[in-house]
This record gives structure tokens, sequence and C-alpha cells, in this order.
């Protein structure tokens, strides 16, 4: 299945390709052979390792990775071939990651012992680029300039953060179980164990209000609140999150500029068209002009759009696809979501469901909070859209996502797990899965 | 426990995506238009300009706008072959300056998308051919260039019209301007143009034939006669008015006298004959009323922005307000008086605040010509797709009905008794039935100056009127003491000439 769902998602982006060029300079492109040959050879190349490393892999994963993909690298080619280029190598590296990840890590949890490392180097990670060798670009301080390539380690931080979260609170989720205190119809935990949101709650305000990036640090609280949530089914959590959200929303917009810019453009981008609601303005512009059936590839002009190739490639899309190209981005990220929750569901140890779970809401949320910003349905905030966005950090982590999934979803399918399962590392299952022997698939703790 | 939290993070991601879905429906779908539309979206336009445009040609087939290849900024450069002899109709189409006229009013036409064109389009999806519009003027190039020619270097206006459809034959004010100019891609070269042609004091950027309004002098007398008509207060024979020199209306020492100081009176079709002031300042002010006045002269539409197909037409302009009644109807003054029946004996005879566009007073004589109907006035005849099949045909359609078929046909008598006895025996034509109104209206300045107005419409003897005419030849000081019938009747005389000559 996977093969064939590869081809198909082949052709379309060669299609696609094709379609731009023609409707550019009514001719078809001359590096067509050769693009369609780049694409199934890199696509074919990973479809054989993933047999070979992770067979009984879920089959839907990788081919709506790789639409996404190539809608994306037709859409960046469209705007700036020179983007594009880097975008190839980008796309060349991220299957390179994502294959490594698959034959480097046979099993997950692997990672689980080494949470509090991974704590450690998520957190470095993400405060590297306030230390003198981040650079500033375009007003946030998320980047590192590494020879001539710039990266956003906040990117990896991500994936880091969820690995290590998805093992710590796997450790820790029967002590974050017990309520201890009731106010009104919510149970709360003790004070003590409501440190790693507090942490979370930190982390977020400083990536905001030091790095200046709102999308990320909205991201990182989402993700915590949702893995704390997953692992404890605790609701109070979510209201306790919630607050300290208003708090800190209701506080930065009170004494941070750039996020009050941000709101007021939200509301009326249309107070300042030319100046600080351009952005928004032109991408709202873009698809109306799009419409039902889009402009045609190559005939719009999403040019005008500011950041089209990144965080606006959405508005870009809707204008030359129309709404039925968006709505097709919306079905395949939908679709997305759907394989890796499904693929939590069936891992087999809480570590993986959680780990799993927790990135496949990030990507989730992420999308949504970039097309939202981008349809202001909230105010926008600079995150890439996954797998579609230019950016070299962004679609390598992505893809490093997609390995951890796929290698989750193979081993929850595998026929005979015994010996992938009493390859456990020891220790690492914590109390939570005590109860979980080799070769039993157990769904879920035990039951408040 | 971890499914059924996740099950809720996903329910929660679903809502998350529909809400995303329906506000995606909304900006590209459901209220597209409106943000297509608004004024910082420069989009539209820019892909105007990177696509073909439809010809406009004239009624007889002459190319008025076209769109050629071009190697400059856009892929096309529009060009006006007729130079500014169609720059009022046509309007231009400026990226920098942006476009009026047909290129604006039928934007959507030219670039093919119209629901009819772009279907058509599609159904020849295959084959070689752009949804393009090609759209047919009523305007003919033969009648626009006597008009220019007859029009010569004076400032003015002529507006030719078929009084049965509404469809405009030519519409002409000197000046004008070339629209090349202004569709260059040179976009410096063009902002000065454009400043230099806004700094010019004759505007010759504005259509003035249905944008400028001007005292309609007598011509407004028509007006007042037709109220008097339909009011029944008189007839073309009864009651005879005295002969005078000057009226002085009740409220007032100030006299309206004759033009000249020349006695006249009698009944209303001497009145016209002789576009006789006293009479119809009093037919207004003492047997009307201002209501009477007030209505006929809206149901001709003034006060009213016309209907026609061009964009910013001026309404032209009647007052509204006379005060209250200070003196009740009486046997002498039936009207009865008010705070300013001065100001109405004024407006009764075309002056006072009563303003029209040349086209307006086209109307009015289009309205006597097609028995009491003015059709709605159009430039306009078809929209043909690239093949030369009609997409879109112009039908014609009743704007207003001022006026019965009884007072229509009263007032074409009226009028041919002014070509045959009166003030308009210029446009005389012994095989034609031609009637018209003069009107010479003094603007009150020293030295004393005046716009010269003759409206007329013409057909073979015993048939319908066929065309309207409309001429206005603005006040000058070349020569201050012009009058309707001796500077704007040679106008009418050659459009009549040229119309009726041509097969």
């Amino acid at each position: 299945m996977e093969l064939g769902l590869l081809v198909l998602g082949s052709l379309i982006t060669v299609a696609a390709y094709g379609l731009t060029s023609l409707g550019r300079n009514a001719s078809l492109p001359a590096n067509i052979i050769p693009f369609l040959a780049m694409i199934v050879g890199m696509l074919l190349a990973t479809h054989l390792i993933v047999r070979r490393f992770a067979p009984n892999a879920d089959g839907l994963l990788l081919p709506l990775a790789a639409l996404l993909n190539g809608l994306g690298y037709v859409i960046i080619a469209r705007l700036d071939p020179a983007l594009a280029d880097s975008q190839a190598a980008w796309t060349f590296i991220g299957l390179a990651g994502f294959s490594a990840t698959l034959i480097l890590l046979p099993d997950v949890r692997k990672l689980e012992p080494y949470r509090y490392t991974l704590a450690l180097v998520g957190v470095v990670m993400l405060l590297l680029p306030l230390t003198p060798i981040g650079v500033n670009i375009n007003g946030a301080r998320i980047w590192l300039r590494v020879g001539s390539f710039s990266i956003q380690p906040g990117e990896f931080a991500k994936v880091v953060l969820a690995a290590f979260l998805a093992g710590f609170l796997v450790d820790k989720r029967e002590l974050l179980t017990i309520s201890t205190r009731r106010i009104g119809p919510l149970h709360l935990p003790d004070i003590k164990h409501l440190g790693p949101l507090l942490l979370a709650w930190g982390v977020a305000l400083i990536v905001m209000v030091a790095e200046r990036d709102l999308g990320s640090s909205l991201l990182f609280f989402t993700l915590f609140i949702v893995m704390i949530y997953s692992a404890t089914g605790r609701s109070a959590y979510v209201v306790v999150g919630f607050f300290l959200f208003s708090i800190g929303a209701v506080g930065a917009h009170r004494y941070f500029s750039h996020v009050q810019r941000r709101v007021d453009i939200w509301l009326d981008p249309f107070a300042d068209p030319k100046g600080a609601g351009y952005q928004i303005v032109e991408a709202s512009f873009a698809m109306a002009d799009g419409g039902l059936t889009g402009t045609g590839l190559g005939l719009g002009s999403p040019g005008k759009i500011p950041f089209a190739a990144t965080d606006m490639i959405f508005a870009a899309i809707g204008e030359e696809l129309g709404l039925l190209g968006t709505t097709a981005v919306l079905v395949t990220f939908l679709l997305f979501m759907s394989a890796g929750f499904r693929v939590a569901h069936q891992a087999r140890s809480n570590f993986e469901k959680l780990l799993a779970g927790g990135l496949t809401a990030l990507l989730g949320f992420q999308t949504f909070v970039i097309i939202g910003g981008i349809l202001r349905v909230m105010p926008l905030t600079g995150v890439t859209l996954p797998f579609v966005s230019y950016g070299g950090s962004s679609l390598i982590s992505n893809y490093l996502i997609l390995g951890l999934l796929v290698q989750i979803s193979h081993r929850a399918n595998a026929p005979d797990s015994r010996s992938s399962a009493s390859r456990a590392v020891p220790g690492a299952g914590g109390r939570a899965e005590a109860g979980m022997t080799g070769g039993q698939r157990v769904r879920c703790g035990p039951h408040d | 426990m971890i499914d059924r939290s996740l099950r809720h993070v996903l329910m929660v991601l679903l809502a998350c995506f529909g809400v995303l879905f329906v506000q995606l429906n909304r900006i590209q779908v459901f209220s597209n238009t409106e943000l297509r539309e608004n004024p910082a979206n420069t989009r539209t336009v820019q892909r105007d300009f990177a696509r073909p445009r439809g010809l406009i040609s004239t009624a007889d087939h002459e190319v008025v706008a076209r769109s050629v290849p071009s190697d400059g900024s856009f892929e096309f450069q529009r060009e006006y072959p007729e130079g500014e002899l169609f720059a009022h109709i046509t309007g231009h189409l400026s990226f920098n300056v942006g476009a009026t006229g047909v290129e604006r009013s039928y934007n959507d036409e030219l670039v093919g998308r119209t629901p009819g064109l772009q279907l058509d389009g599609l159904t020849n999806l295959l084959s070689d051919s752009d949804s393009t519009g090609q759209i047919t003027l009523s305007v003919r190039h033969d009648l626009q260039t006597a008009a220019r020619d007859a029009l010569g270097n004076k400032k003015g206006s002529v507006v030719a019209l078929d009084p049965n459809t509404g469809e405009i034959l030519a519409m002409w004010s000197n000046p004008s301007y070339d629209p090349n100019i202004l569709a260059s891609q040179d976009g410096a070269a063009v902002n000065q143009a454009y400043a230099d042609l806004l700094a010019d004091e004759a505007n010759p950027l504005r259509a003035s034939a249905y944008r400028d309004v001007y005292f309609p002098g007598s011509t407004f007398k028509l007006v007042t006669a037709s109220a008097g008509l339909e009011a029944k207060v008189v007839t073309l024979t009864s009651p005879v008015f005295d002969v005078a020199s000057e009226y002085v209306a009740p409220g007032t020492t100030h006299a309206i006298s004759n033009f000249g100081g020349l006695n006249c009176g009698g009944d209303l079709l001497a009145l016209l004959t002789s576009s006789c002031n006293v009479g119809f300042a009093r037919l207004g002010a003492e047997l009307l009323g201002p209501t009477r006045m007030i209505d006929q002269a809206q149901a001709y539409g003034f006060n009213t922005v016309p209907p026609i197909d061009l964009p910013a037409a001026a309404a032209s302009q009647f007052p509204t307000d006379y005060g209250v009644e200070i003196r009740s109807p009486s046997l002498e003054i039936p009207a009865g008086v008010f705070e300013n029946t001065p100001g109405l004996a004024q407006a009764s005879i075309g002056q006072f605040d009563v303003a029209a566009t040349p086209l307006q007073m086209a109307l009015v004589a289009a309205a006597i010509a097609n028995d009491g109907e003015i059709m709605i006035p159009h430039v306009v005849s078809e929209v043909r797709n690239k093949k030369g099949d009609i997409v879109d045909e112009y039908s014609p359609s009743v704007w207003q009905q001022p006026i019965s078929v009884q007072v229509a046909a009263d007032l074409r008598t009226a009028m041919i008794n002014v070509v045959e006895n009166g003030t308009g025996q210029v446009v005389g034509f012994p095989e034609l039935a031609v009637g018209a109104k003069t009107g010479t209206a003094q603007l009150g300045t020293v030295p004393a100056k005046s716009h010269a107005w003759m409206v007329s419409f013409a057909g073979p003897v015993g048939a319908k009127p066929e065309v309207v005419i409309a001429v206005l030849v603005e006040a000058n000081d070349a020569d201050p003491e012009q009058t309707g019938g001796r500077v704007a009747g040679p106008v009418v005389r050659r459009m009549l000439e040229v119309f009726f000559a041509a097969p």
C-alpha cells in the first residue's frame, strides 16, 4: 500500500510541478524527467528502508508527509527557484534523518531512561539562541548561525522535550493523578506536582519574551498541557493550564508591544492595510482571489504575500489552488493526524503512546496555529506549516517526528512482539508499566 | 486512560480544523467579493493588465479601443486608435490613474469575468480562445465625428440618441483628451500627463455631456409646459396670456423680462414659439405652483442620477424648497403664493438653481419624441464573445414616464412650430418633421454671457421621430451674446444632415 501511495503522491507532485511551469511559461520544464526520477528515487529508497527496518509500520504516514512536502516544494519552486534548490536539499536530509531514525532507533523506548538528559538537552537547545551565537532574524531571536546556514534549534527542542515529557509522565503519572485537594468540581493534585506545568509555563514565557517567538511559545505550552492531560486524564491540568495561559497572555499583551501589535493587527488588519496589516491583508486578498478553484498553478501572484514560502504558504496555496486545494491540504493533515493517533492507540507501551500522541498533537496544533493565524481565527504567530513550508530545521524535525511515529507503529503491529518486548530496557517502564509482560498488548494503565 | 485522553485531544483538534474550514469558506468563497473589491487590493487591476482585453467598436464597426501585445512592464498595451474622439465614452484604462468610461463600467465583460463569458470560455477549453468580451457601442463613428467637427473649437457638448431605444448615437464634449497618454506603461509620464490634465481649467478629462450641469435656460420651458398640460391647467390654445415685456412675481419687485426686452404673450403654442419668459414665469409661479413643478421636473429625471451605463453620471437639479405658503390660492393666483414664489418663477424658465446635463435635456426631448417614455440611456448595445456570438444584448426598457401620449403629441406639435415659425428655423428640412426648442441661458454676469442650447427631435414626415439631439455651447468671451438658435442650431442641423444622409 505504501509504495502505491508514494507513487501516487509523486505523480501528483510532478503533475503540479509541470502545470506550474505550463501556467507560467506555457511550456513543460526542461528538467521534468530528472525531477520525476529524483522524487521517485528518493521516495523509493526511503520506502525500501521502511520495508527493511519497519516493515509492519502504518503505510499512510510516509505517503501523506511526502505529498505535503511535494506540494510545498512545488509552491516554493514557483515562488523562488533558489529556495526550491535548498528545500530539495532539506528534503533529502530530512528523508535521511527519517531513515537514520528507523535504523539507529529500532526501539523508541530506548529513549526512556535518558529522559532527564533529554530535558537538559531540550532546554539548552531552546535557550541557545539567547547566547551570543544566536542571531535575530525578522525580529525573533530563535536562530543559530552555523557557517552559512541558519538553524532553529527550537524546532528540534520540541521533539526532544516531547520525548522527555513522555518518559517523565509515564514515570510520575500515578503521583500526578492522585488528587489531594478539591476545589469545587476540580480535583487538584498536590501543589508540588504542578511543578512540570509551572516549568512549562516558565519556559514558554521565556521563549515569548526573550526570543519573541509567540508561535513556538504557544506550541510548547500546548504540547505540555496535551501530554500531561493525556497521561493523567485529569481535566484539572487543562483548567489550570488555561488559567496560567490567560495570565501569561494578558500580561504579555499589557507589557510587550510586539504582542500588542499582533493582537491589534488580528482585530483589525484593514486599519493599516499597507503597513502593519499588510501581510495578513495580502494573504486574505490572495485567498479571496483564489475563490473556489484557484487561479491555477503559476497563474496567480502569491509573490505579493510577504513570507509566502514560509509562514504564509497556505495563503499561496489558497490563491492558486482555491478552496478545493486548501481543503485538500486540511484533509491531508486530518488523515495524517488520524494515522498518528491510531499509532498512539496501537502502541504497546505507555511511553510510546504518549510520545506518538504528543508528537501528533504537536503537528496538529502547529497546523492549526499557522492556518488559524492566516485566516484571522487567531493572532498570526510565525510558525511553519509542517512538511509544507520552506525551512530546513522545521522540515528535518518533522521527518524525525515521522521516523518516531513509523517506528512506534512498526513495533505495535509486529506479529510476534516477544523479541522486541523482551529487549525492553530494564526499569524503563516504571511503575505504570509494572503490569506489562512481553507479548501482551497493554492498552492502558490502571483505570481510576 | 491515555487512549481516552488522546481521543479527547483528537476531538479538540477536529473542532479546531472545523473552525478553519468554516473560515476558509468565508474568505475564499462566500465573502470573497468584498475582499476583491477592497480599495487596498491591487491584485484585480494587476491581473487585468496581464491579460488580453476585448475590443471596443462603434455601431458602424470602427475600433476605438484594442489591446496589442507589448514588451513593456505588462503583457498588453491598450490602444485608442481614435484618440480624443471617443475618450469620454471609452474612457481610459491606466495602471497608474485607474479606469473610466466603458473601460471601467464594462471591465468584467472586457476581461471575460462575467458568468456568461466564463461559461463560454469553459466550453471552449480545448480550443485556442480566450474569454474576453468584445463590446459594440451604440455610438456611431460618423455622428461622433460630425459632432466634433460641427462644434469645432467651441466649448460645449453634443448628445444624439434614439428616443425609441435609449441608444446613445453620439456624445461629444469639447475639450477632450487623448486616452493613449494615460494608458502608457511609463508611469512617470502618465502621472505628469494626468496632473497636467487635472490642472487644465477647461477640464478635458471630464465628460461634460453627462457629468456637468448647466442652466438649461429656455429649453426647460418644455418641462414647465409639460406640467401645465399634464395638470390640464393649460392647453396649446388656452388660456391666452397677456402680451407684456415684464413679469413681476408676487413677493418681489424684481422683474423678469423677455430676451432682448421684446413683448410677447398668447397661448402656450405662441409662448413656446417665441420662447416667452414672461408667460412661462407666470405659468409656473402662479398657475402651477411648487408641487406640480417639482413633480414634473422629477418625473423627467431631475434630482436623480440617470441609469446610464457609464460611471459617475451627474444628477440634474431642480430646487425643491420654496418655503411655506404665505397667501392661499385665489382666483387671481390659483397656485397660491409661497415664500419663494419669485424663485419658482425663475426656475420655470430654467434659471434660479435649475441645472441640467446636456444628456438630461436630450432625455426631456426624448420623452416628447417617444410618446412620453424615457428609455434608459446607454452607450453599449451588445457584448460578443471572441467567436462573434452575442452573449449579452441591451434590451430597451423604460426609465421614466413623465408625460402622457397626448401631452407628448401636443409638445411635438409645439416644437415643430418652433422650427417652422419660431426660434428654431435654422434646423428645418423640407422632407423631415423636425421639432426643436432653443435656450439662451443668461448667466447674470457683467458683461452678459449666456449658454446657448438647442434640443430637437427629427423623423420622416408623418412617422415617429428617429433621433433626438441636444447641443450646448458654453458661454464664452468670444461671443458673449450667443443665442441657442444662432450658435447651437447649426450644430443640430449638421448632425441631422449626417444622420439622415447615412444609408
